[in-house]
């Protein structure tokens, strides 16, 4: 079967087997019923452990699965009247990042996200979800909308990282970025980050600095990705394994790390195994830290997320220091 | 070989071409040709369609009285300063005779229509360009009205739309017409900063002066498929730059890909796109975050 993963072998292998014995069974007049029970008890048990015990490779490959639900699967699904808007105003309309306005139980909010595309024409329209200054730049023109009408603002992350190019690089990928950091810190209205699919440095961050950020069980978040690192430390790209596992990049690990508030429960192998199921654990989420959060003032929503990155970083002092002096 | 060439000269020698006057001369109001495909259909037929031509998508323009037929709850239109007329301010030759023609073959005093409305039971105040008015051109008058419309958008909290029609600044009233930009600017900075919503549609041609200032200014800029949309005139860049330009050039499906529309909107979904906007817009009524 396409799509599936490397670490799900033994599962789909059982799953197989099982099938081939029943259709057997229909076609002969043997009685193999025990057998399938037995194997059925063993596919639980082996489901159980490889589930329950899943590494950080096996989570960055499920987060990297070609069909996991994109931002725009999930505006469908926990969203009514989703109206999209396009362009930065400034030089373009970047597909990598959508964003418009839409109704969650009734009442308006201002989504974005990071858009992969499912196959290769969409990818290229899209640019594989990696963004260019001027997604960045649309993001922030309509965070601030959002901020003129009082809405709250929802991000969905899901990008490998702003876009390293010639292009990006002459009209300031650095500066969109920064600015939407500086600027997101001061947002007067709640903000919302979900971390969906992966989390990429920079180009993750940019839509990142929020109120609360949640993480979906597989997804992961990271300052570069698992072969970036192990080319830089390891001049080898194909230690990334060994990087992902090192790199505490997974939902649990940050939520240990105390960056992220809740971890948001996938279904047993991933978010795409069922859609529908995952943007239910979403709305639920969604609407405690709505709630939650419209009970601030503006002035503590700012203050909230000062505090929130303040606390981020760890650090000892030493006695022994002879200092500059 | 030489058969055929023999029937073909038994062919029609001369192909016959209408003159220039004939191929324009469908009878006004009857009949419409369309600019983009050159198909002739029943005026009356392209009315239903709300001047979208059936065969092709083209959008033909719109006066101010089938935009707002077509556009608010019907009857609701109730139209403000309609007796404001233009003087001559620089003594500018002809200027008065000209304006007095544009008012006699279009029954406007002015190039832009102002009014309260009310589209989906919703209310909003409502500024038409009129490009069957001297182009739609920016004047005193024009300036005063949408500005006097924005501020009773501000006064009454409701959202100001606009449908931008204009090839820019009136040239006759000089540098007042220039000061036009800066003053409906002005009063959208106040209306957007006590938390107006502006609308802008902007309809073919909509360019110069006012695409520089209010056209461009919405919280959402929407265009019309194909509606021109730039500030410098196409023969004066090609001029200065010594280049051709491509053939999508300042066209509103070019402005959306530079990152300047939110959206191109055709006419037939316009008013239903339009309305899901406002009731995202609506003040919140009883439910709150709390209770969901």
């Amino acid at each position: 079967m396409a799509g599936d993963l490397e670490f799900e072998k033994p599962v789909i292998e059982l799953k197989k087997k099982i099938n081939e014995l029943r259709e057997y069974t229909k076609n002969t007049e043997m009685d193999l019923s025990s057998e399938i029970e037995k194997l059925e008890a063993r596919l639980e048990k082996v489901e159980k452990e490889i589930y329950e015990n899943i590494k950080p490779w096996d989570r960055v490959s499920i987060a990297r699965h070609p069909e996991r639900p994109t931002t725009l699967d999930y505006i469908s699904l926990l969203f009514t009247d989703f109206f999209e808007c396009h362009g930065d105003r400034l030089f373009g309309d970047d597909e990598a990042i959508v964003g418009g306005i839409a109704k969650f139980h009734g009442l308006p909010i201002t989504v974005i996200g990071h858009q992969r595309g499912k196959d290769t024409k969409e990818n290229i329209r899209r640019n594989f979800g990696m963004p260019h200054p001027e997604g960045y730049r649309k993001a922030l023109r309509l965070m601030k909308q959002a901020e003129k009408f009082r809405r709250p603002i929802i991000c969905f992350i899901d990008t490998k990282g702003a876009y390293p190019g010639k292009a990006a690089e002459e009209r300031g990928q650095s500066e969109a970025i920064a600015r939407n950091l500086f600027e997101m810190a001061g947002l007067k209205v709640p903000v919302i980050c979900i971390v969906i699919g992966e989390g990429g440095s920079g180009g993750a961050l940019a839509l990142g600095v929020g109120n609360h950020i949640h993480m979906l069980e597989n997804s992961t978040y990271s300052v570069i990705s698992p072969e970036g690192a192990a080319s830089i430390l390891w001049r080898d790209a194909s230690l990334a394994k060994k990087a992902a596992e090192s790199m505490k990049i997974t939902a649990p690990d940050l939520k240990q790390l105390g960056i992220i508030d809740e971890i948001i429960p996938e279904a047993r192998g991933g978010a795409h195994r069922d859609v529908n199921q995952q943007a239910g654990e979403i709305s639920k989420v969604l609407k405690a830290s709505l709630k939650e959060l419209s009970g601030l003032s503006v002035e503590e929503l700012v203050d909230n997320r000062y505090k929130k990155y303040k606390l981020i970083g760890e650090y000892s002092s030493l006695n022994e220091y002879i200092g500059v002096n | 070989m030489l058969k055929e060439l023999f029937t073909k000269t038994k062919k029609k020698k001369y192909a016959t071409i209408p003159s220039e006057t004939a191929k324009q001369d469908v009878p006004e109001g009857i009949m419409t040709k369309c600019p983009n495909c050159k198909k002739i259909m029943y005026t009356k037929e392209l009315v239903k369609t709300l001047k979208v031509c059936f065969h092709c998508g083209y959008h033909h323009q719109m006066n101010s009285k089938e935009r707002i037929q077509s556009f608010v709850d019907s009857g609701s239109f109730q139209e403000l300063n309609k007796g404001m007329v233009s003087e001559n301010p620089l003594n500018f030759p002809d200027y008065e005779e000209k304006l007095e023609k544009d008012r006699k073959k279009t029954h406007l005093n002015e190039a832009v229509v102002t009014g309260v409305a009310e589209i989906g039971g919703m209310g909003v105040v409502l500024a038409i360009m009129d490009a069957s008015f001297r182009m739609g051109s920016m004047g005193s008058v024009v300036g005063e009205k949408i500005t006097l419309a924005i501020e009773k958008a501000d006064e009454l909290k409701v959202p100001f739309i606009i449908f931008t029609a204009s090839g820019g600044a009136r040239m006759q009233e000089g540098v007042l017409s220039l000061m036009q930009m800066a003053k409906t600017s002005v009063a959208l900075k106040r209306f957007s900063d006590h938390g107006g919503l502006i609308i802008s549609i902007m309809t073919h041609p909509t360019t110069g002066g006012v695409s520089a200032s209010f056209a461009s200014l919405g919280d959402y800029n929407f265009a019309e498929p194909g509606a021109l949309i730039g500030f410098a005139g196409r023969r004066i860049i090609e001029q200065t730059i010594r280049e051709d330009l491509p053939e999508d050039f300042q066209t509103a499906e070019f402005l959306l890909k530079h990152g300047q529309l939110d959206a191109v909107i055709t006419r037939q979904e316009l008013r239903d796109r339009i309305i899901s906007i406002l009731e995202i817009h609506q003040p919140g009524g009883s439910i709150s975050w709390q209770e969901i």
